[in-house]
């Protein structure tokens, strides 16, 4: 048996509001390490910012943030962030792989150029989301999967324990999603923690195993066969899905 | 002769020192935020002036420079209110500040050498005249070792903190996530625009400074994919609008300031216009080729859905083509043309048939 281990990310007790207009209220939330985790909610509901909160991008209003039980400031190295793809400016001036290797900036500390073998770190992390052909790409001629898969390999040079994606679906044709889902549950069995800002109920079953269904408040927390079902979905969602009790 | 060899270098020193940190701004889209700075670093400047009674005291470039970290301090304060956007917060501040300048000049100042000319357009003409002379010997014009100095504090910060340059600029939250204090280097780079424009306004005066910041980041920005890259040619287009600029203001007795402003503005265009791949010819160019393809590609898609059938003598025969494909006569005259001379189709008569080429592009265009 292994020893205990602490919670991958506990946050408590955590309001983020701007002017006085809670954006997140009061949230307890403990994430078991090893699992792949969606958090899901509709528009507004908070999801984007509860990872930001985590991240430390954000101002708390209340509450704070344990990352294997110490603060994230102390942890950074062993967190990764994949932002929303339209986060960035497509058009800057550089290549794929220059882009990845900005995952081992971290690592790197303030000055260091990235070396030799940062380089190939940067060069396997390519080869795993299928970009290896792309590397000297321009990144303003990649279609949005591409830029998806930049993106997570960018996250995987980081070779963090906990990565933290807002909505790595997004706008990415059938074959990328499937590419990425392999990934993701590939670092759940190497025993990572992936936390996942997600929008498509439909495939959350077959993707997730652990779901945190979020508006504002916390609607529930948990494993996706105790926590994803039809009453929490209706908390979370009000009237809005219908279209799930064909299911 | 040895003057006029003084103002080049001048120029050229001032122009690249300033096309460096100007690929940043541009990049952040900051632009404006150089001519907020060169403007209400006047004040700076004023109150150094009472003190040291000379426009040529590292004082005075010390205060200008606060002033213009000053400047975006505030922009961002208003902007941070949300109550106002950053262009309005931008347009609010540094007048403000230049007429707080520009009340002082014209209450304390007025029997002192500090005219309003000096500082909107500079004169770089009279710049050699300045002279920087240490225990009797004397080192060259003063606004060449100032903007010497400035041009390797540039060079050595960009190359220092290159990397975090370039995070910030591309990802400034993932900068935040792995530990690297965007603010810190946000005011660093905004320090040394400030310290850069203070020392270019010397020499080319307030408004023109913009255009030399502005001015070659953004035309490199045209031709190349790469940040190093950009960097260098940045500084290179910088240097020949000086040297360019400064010829032809010789040649024709006009502002030294004035005419190599507007040579930045000619090289953006001509690089605009006329730079391979990206400029506005080549992408029209490309247009009008795409056009004429995707016409050949639905005629020879037309002549393969009907070849060999009993129709397709009707369907293919020249005069005919263009009530079939319901295109004007005279455009389909022209496709057929493109057609013959790429040898898709061939002409037997009054009728077209397709060259083997002409059925392979009709192929392939049909499997994708």
């Amino acid at each position: 048996m292994q020893p205990p281990q602490t919670n991958a990310i506990s946050v408590m007790d955590l309001t983020v509001a701007y002017h006085e207009t809670p954006v997140l209220w009061d949230i307890d939330l403990d994430v078991p390490p090893g699992v792949l985790l969606a958090i899901v909610g509709p528009n507004g509901a908070g999801k984007t910012t509860l990872i930001k909160a985590i991240l430390g991008l954000v101002r708390t209003a209340s509450g704070k943030v344990l990352i294997h039980d110490k603060p994230y400031e102390v942890q950074r190295k062993i967190v990764g962030y994949v932002p929303q793809r339209g986060s960035v400016d497509w058009d800057f001036p550089t290549n794929v792989l220059d882009v990845v290797m900005m995952g081992r900036y971290g690592a790197l500390g303030w000055i260091r150029r990235p070396s030799k073998d940062d380089r190939e770190l940067a060069m396997n992390a390519l080869e795993k989301v299928g970009m290896e052909k792309y590397r000297h790409r321009q990144i303003s001629h990649l279609s949005g999967g591409q830029q998806q898969r930049v993106f997570l390999a960018r996250a995987l040079v980081q070779d963090s324990n906990i990565y933290l994606m807002d909505e790595p679906f997004q706008g990415v044709d059938a074959t990328t999603e499937r590419a990425i889902v392999a990934i993701l549950q590939e670092l759940r069995e190497n025993g990572k923690t992936v936390v996942v800002v997600h929008h498509d109920l439909q495939t959350v079953t077959d993707y997730f195993d652990w779901v945190t269904l979020l508006n504002i408040r916390r609607i529930a927390s948990g494993p996706v066969q105790d926590t994803f079902t039809s009453e929490n979905l209706r908390e979370a969602y009000g009237g809005r899905i219908a279209f799930m009790k064909n299911r | 002769m040895q003057v006029h060899i003084e103002i080049l270098f001048i120029a050229i020193v001032t122009s690249s020192a300033c096309a460096i940190p100007g690929v940043f701004l541009v990049l952040r889209r900051m632009t404006l935020m150089s001519d907020a700075i060169s403007h209400a670093i006047l004040p700076g400047i004023v109150i150094a002036f009472f003190f040291t009674h000379t426009l040529s005291s590292p004082l005075l470039i010390i205060a200008a420079a606060g002033t213009g970290v000053l400047t975006v301090v505030l922009v961002e304060l208003l902007q941070k209110t949300e109550l106002i956007k950053e262009d309005a917060a931008i347009g609010l501040t540094f007048p403000a500040l230049f007429s707080v300048g520009v009340i002082l000049i014209s209450r304390y100042t007025r029997n002192v050498h500090l005219d309003m000319d000096a500082v909107l357009l500079g004169e770089l003409a009279y710049a050699p005249l300045n002279r920087l002379t240490v225990l009797g010997i004397d080192l060259g014009p003063s606004a060449l070792i100032v903007m010497g100095v400035i041009l390797i504090l540039n060079l050595v910060f960009i190359s220092l903190f290159y990397k975090e340059l370039k995070l910030i600029t591309f990802d400034i939250g993932l900068a935040a996530t792995l530990g690297f204090t965007p603010a810190l280097i946000h005011y660093g780079l905004m320090t040394l625009v400030s310290i850069t424009t203070v020392g270019a306004f010397d020499a080319v005066g307030s408004i023109l400074v913009v255009a030399l910041i502005a001015g070659p980041a953004a035309t490199a920005y045209l031709m190349t994919d790469n940040l190093t890259r950009m960097l260098v040619l940045s500084a290179i287009i910088g240097s020949i609008n000086a040297v360019v600029g400064y010829l032809l203001a010789y040649q024709f007795d006009v502002s030294i300031a004035g005419t190599i402003a507007s040579v930045t503005f000619l090289a953006f265009v001509s690089v605009f216009l006329l730079v391979p791949k990206r400029g506005l010819l080549s992408i029209s160019r490309r247009h009008l080729r795409q056009k004429w393809e995707f016409a050949q590609t639905m005629l020879v898609i037309h002549l393969l859905n009907h070849e060999g059938l009993p129709e397709a003598v009707n369907e293919s025969e020249i005069a005919h083509l263009h009530e079939h494909l319901q295109w004007e006569p005279s455009f389909a005259s022209k496709v057929v043309r493109y057609a013959l001379n790429n040898r898709c189709v061939s002409q037997d008569d009054t009728q077209l048939t397709l060259t083997d080429r002409g059925r392979t592009i009709a192929e392939q265009a049909l499997v994708q």
